[in-house]
């Protein structure tokens, strides 16, 4: 996970020409640095505790923990009702609970409806299932198009949406969190919860993809 | 404000670009940079609506061309400038001239219980709601200079009151010192065609969570 080869990524992303934001980089590295110094100094943060938040984030709250929900909704039609019914009881009873997942709300992909979460204003996210986000959701062109054109941006994505198919896009405007219940892919009947769980993307649960289907390609 | 954080419905940022096996960092002082804002934003010298008016009031053409954590980074000096936990000097000179005292510090070994916890901003409501499930509504013309969660495409335009979500932090006020003044909060469901006009499905809809006060009767 070394920085590197996905600085090429990022920069690219906002278009800049690279020795500029090589540049760019290396002094806004350098300030972050010296703040924290000043921070640690002054009394106002414990370095531990920094090391602690990134760890937490880097390693143990992601979407695997909202893959485990879905897989159980799937599963348990009683949990799924829960979920639809009070997602924040139903996600914080599989010891998801906190940050940017205080409010929970489920919404469920069907033959009929397609969900799509954004957040046009900055990049509220549902933390607590499915970890920070993606630099893309947090992207001006996936912000101002989610809303407009979100079929466009989901044929992006390589998801053509049936026309009869009604598209809901949710901006999360507040502090209720969203997370999509994607449908459950055919073929699945004899699987356990742990292997649906594999099934289950970081996209799928945004409303950017579909769950995988089982044996395909991940 | 009309701020370029409200992003919803501008053009021309092209496509959405995606990240194979995105990580959740992609460099160290953005990992650094994340654990500043939430440890600072522990101390309790800001609301968490206040940082978000830190972020979208930077100038337009620095919020559009930086990337999230140089927008978090950027924002976190502005709210301890303003509030004199950061001084001239301090950064460009890499040491401390000012020791002004914060409420709290969040401690390593806390940090685990103190997301788990999150900031629920749910509150007892002090009035009746003013509106129900089914209920047609319009999304006020309003323009504050100030922070507001309403996003100016929404702005005119009538809905559908589809959930009702208690009371909550009103974060117009929570943004700028004047207190948590909770509200009802309520999904309301736009058509497509009500916000873009003709040339959209007919069904599709983009839903998004408002305050009371951004809402009048259609």
């Amino acid at each position: 996970m070394s920085g590197d080869r996905h600085h090429h990524d990022h920069d690219h992303h906002h278009g800049h020409d690279h020795h500029h934001d090589n540049s760019e980089l290396s002094e806004t590295e350098l300030r972050v640095r010296t703040l924290e110094s000043l921070l640690i100094e002054k009394g106002y943060v414990d370095r531990a505790a920094l090391d602690a938040l990134i760890e937490t984030y880097e390693t143990r709250i992601g979407p695997k923990n909202g893959a485990r929900v879905v897989a159980k909704a799937w599963s348990d039609r009683a949990y799924r009702d829960w979920l639809m019914d009070d997602a924040t009881a139903a996600i914080a009873s599989l010891g998801y609970t906190g940050r940017q997942g205080e409010h929970m709300v489920a919404v469920e992909n069907t033959d009929k409806v397609h969900n799509l979460v954004v957040c046009t204003l900055c990049s509220c996210y549902p933390w607590s299932v499915l970890g920070l986000p993606p630099v893309w959701y947090k992207s001006p062109a996936y912000r101002s198009r989610a809303v407009i054109d979100p079929r466009g941006v989901l044929a992006e994505f390589g998801l053509d949406l049936p026309e009869e198919t009604e598209l809901r896009v949710w901006d999360s405007t507040a502090e209720i969190r969203y997370l999509v219940l994607p449908r459950r892919p055919q073929g699945t009947e004899a699987m356990s919860e742990a292997e649906l769980a594999e099934l289950v993307t970081r996209d799928s649960m945004i409303g950017a993809g579909v769950a995988r289907e089982p044996g395909g390609a991940s | 404000m009309n701020g370029a954080a409200d992003l919803g419905g501008m053009m021309g940022f092209g496509p959405v670009q995606r990240e194979d096996n995105e990580p959740p960092f992609h460099a160290e002082w953005e990992r650094r940079a994340f654990a500043l804002t939430l440890a600072m934003g522990a101390t309790g010298s800001w609301t968490l609506d206040a940082s978000r008016f830190a972020r979208e009031s930077l100038p337009p053409a620095e919020y559009l061309s930086s990337s999230y954590y140089a927008i978090w980074f950027n924002a976190l000096l502005k709210l301890m400038r303003e509030r004199g936990l950061l001084v001239d000097g301090e950064l460009e000179e890499g040491r401390v001239l000012a020791r002004k005292p914060v409420a709290r510090v969040l401690h390593g070994n806390d940090v685990a219980a103190a997301m788990a916890r999150g900031s629920p901003t749910e509150r007892e409501p002090a009035m009746p709601a003013r509106f129900t499930v089914g209920d047609r509504v319009r999304a006020r013309n309003m323009h504050p200079r100030t922070h507001t969660r309403l996003p100016r495409y929404l702005r005119g335009h009538a809905g559908e009151i589809v959930r009702v979500h208690g009371v909550h932090v009103f974060p117009d006020t929570n943004a700028h010192g004047g207190g948590e003044d909770p509200r009802w909060l309520y999904s309301v469901r736009f058509a497509a065609r009500e916000l873009w006009g003709d040339g959209r499905a007919a069904h599709d809809s983009v839903t998004a969570d408002c305050w009371e006060p951004y809402l009048e009767p259609a």
